[in-house]
């Protein structure tokens, strides 16, 4: 699926950063020395990497400490990065090397364990059906976040879920990438990545749906 | 009435598969009960909606501004990233 670097070849510098400038584009522009380029890239995964070595590290100082050496990595690691995954997942995958190395948080023993349900077992009743339904909230939750109310909301939720679940979160529905990319990046197998989307998941629709039953 | 075949999922049952069912994971068969439950099932079917909502959320987060402090900072990392090249 990875493109050939020289596809991108021979395109004219833009003098101004885009949000429509794609990863491949900044590094391109970033081995001939652009430092907006680089810039451009800080913007874009600054805060997405402290989240995700947030987790792994005992404090926010460290993390900062982590996401910086990714940096530092990236920009020492530029001649050898051949596009074989996207930038997103190599600098991911950094981060989260840079941040195990690190780290020192014991979360990474038992992975999926336990059993966890989806919905709270007292919302069923003893035939498994629903006693307690759930509640309309979508388009409140839509009308919310089109007045800017809600995505603060929705990172803090994300923020409370357990290590392990935000970091398939945070990876997957956030930052958009595949499950074989999150599998890479977190060292997971494909089941237990898709267990701990599953219950990052069904966690956070049932912070949203707490939120919106209050508000009634 | 309808009859509650063995097979038959129950909800509790079914909010457990959502998750396979989105990835597009669930064996051919059991995806074809899911589906069935959720034919049947108004509840189920609002679950699955708000899961997909719940994703589309997460989806549409964007990265918070860096402050002009931060964004120096990285100015300066690049600068003594590049004159260490020379």
């Amino acid at each position: 699926m990875s493109r050939p670097w020289p596809w991108f070849r021979g395109r004219p510098a833009r003098p101004i950063l885009s949000v429509m400038d794609s990863d491949e584009e900044l590094v391109l522009r970033l081995r001939s020395g652009d430092e907006r380029a680089f810039i451009g890239l800080v913007e874009r995964y600054q805060e997405p990497m402290l989240r995700l070595a947030a987790s792994f590290v005992p404090s926010r100082a460290i993390a900062e400490e982590v996401v910086q050496d990714t940096w530092l990595a990236l920009l020492r690691g530029l001649a050898g990065f051949e596009g074989r995954s996207s930038l997103k997942s190599w600098l991911f995958a950094i981060c989260v090397n840079q941040a195990r190395k690190t780290g020192t948080r014991e979360h990474r023993s038992v992975p999926v364990a336990d059993p966890e349900p989806a919905v709270d077992p007292s919302r069923f009743d003893g035939t498994g059906h629903w006693a307690d339904p759930p509640e309309h909230w979508i388009e409140a939750a839509e009308r919310r976040l089109e007045a800017g109310k809600l995505a603060h909301r929705v990172r803090a939720w994300i923020d409370e879920l357990p290590a392990r679940q935000r970091e398939v979160v945070l990876l997957r529905d956030v930052e958009g990438m595949t499950s074989d990319e999150v599998c890479t990046v977190l060292a997971l197998s494909e089941g237990n990545q898709r267990v701990l989307l599953h219950r990052g998941r069904s966690r956070l629709r049932q912070l949203v749906e707490d939120e919106f039953r209050e508000v009634r | 009435m309808r009859v509650l075949f063995r097979r038959d999922l129950v909800c509790q049952q079914a909010v457990e598969l959502v998750t396979d069912y989105l990835e597009g994971t669930l064996p051919r068969r059991a995806r074809r009960r899911f589906e069935a439950h959720l034919a049947g099932c108004p509840h189920c079917t609002e679950y699955l909606a708000q899961m997909r909502e719940t994703i589309s959320l997460s989806g549409r987060l964007v990265p918070e501004d860096l402050t002009p402090q931060m964004r120096d900072e990285f100015v300066d990392l690049f600068r003594r990233w590049q004159s260490e090249q020379q």
